[in-house]
């Protein structure tokens, strides 16, 4: 298990880029009326067959040689359906792959969010050929990250080059403390 | 809001200094596995130490990347460091403590941390 959803979703998104996603969409929003934390990534890759997807909630299923359990989604459903919310992945081959988490936001066994400036912050700066939209909600307010917006002012300054890399840390982390206002998810 | 007007300035700070950059190219990769074994077990502050550190230090000629797993879980988060016409060095059971002392005394010194090493765990 992960001690932080924040990791599952580091994990599950090192996926989209093995796929060869070009655009890898995270979203997190998180409703207190309605008790549900929902959390989706959604890429552009190389997508799954049907057969594929029916197999990648088994543990005892990889693509990798490496070794021979794969437990990223696994972990994910897991830490989902523990909390009594729901997992679901669609996929299509060539189009993209879609996987949505939803937690019950108050529920005992749910794991904190934990550091998702990290997680968005190590995705953005170690994939600096892949574009990121990540949207942060809570209740009624939000923020959005965009790198295809940066990169249209960065022009050919790298991510992860120092400067640009503390700025996209502090807008992740700044954004975020705005929209949590003392509330910790 | 940060503003994207404050990203403007560190693309002009940087203009004048990108064509030097591009110029070097690195010579030493330090490789974290970065799968599920590598990141359940606390390879992210790894990661962010090392890039953080080889950063600030103005280490350029070191290249800090990820790598899926590398088929050795039980010994993560490990760290690669692979030096042109030198034997690969593997770090594992690191942590960010371990991470820079890895930078002080074997990227920026040249000491091989051996105490760290697989060899030193599977002995």
């Amino acid at each position: 298990m992960m001690p932080e959803i924040s990791l599952n979703i580091l994990d599950v998104a090192q996926n989209s880029i093995r796929a060869g996603a070009k655009l890898i969409e995270i979203t997190i929003t998180a409703n207190t009326q309605k008790d549900l934390l929902s959390i989706t990534i959604e890429d552009n890759g190389c997508g799954m067959t049907k057969e594929q997807v029916s197999l990648v909630s088994d543990p005892f299923y990889t693509t990798r040689t490496t070794r021979k359990v794969g437990l990223g989604i696994p972990f994910f459903q897991y830490a989902a359906n523990a909390t009594g919310g729901d997992f679901h992945i669609q996929s299509t081959v060539n189009v993209g792959t879609k996987v949505i988490a939803n937690f019950k936001l108050s529920h005992i066994d749910r794991m904190p969010l934990g550091d998702m400036t990290s997680t968005i912050h190590t995705l953005i700066t170690m994939n600096t050929g892949i574009d990121f939209l990540y949207q942060y909600t809570l209740d009624e307010r939000s923020f959005t990250l965009d790198t295809r917006e940066f990169r249209d002012v960065l022009g050919d300054v790298p991510f992860d080059n120092f400067d640009v890399s503390n700025y996209i840390k502090a807008f992740l982390s700044e954004n975020k403390a705005e929209v949590d206002n003392g509330f910790i998810l | 809001m940060k503003s994207l007007e404050e990203l403007k300035a560190i693309r002009e700070k940087m203009q004048a200094q990108i064509s030097l950059r591009n110029e070097e190219s690195a010579t030493t990769r330090v490789v974290v596995g970065m799968a599920t074994c590598g990141i359940a077990s606390g390879a992210r502050p790894v990661l962010t130490t090392l890039s953080d550190a080889v950063q600030k230090k103005g280490l350029s000629n070191i290249m800090v990347t990820q790598t899926g797993c590398i088929g050795l879980c039980q010994f993560e988060p490990i760290v690669e460091v692979i030096e042109a016409g030198k034997e690969k060095v593997t770090y594992v059971k690191m942590n960010p403590e371990k991470a820079l002392e890895v930078v002080e005394r074997h990227l920026i010194r040249g000491q091989v941390i051996t105490e760290y090493t697989i060899q030193n765990y599977i002995k």
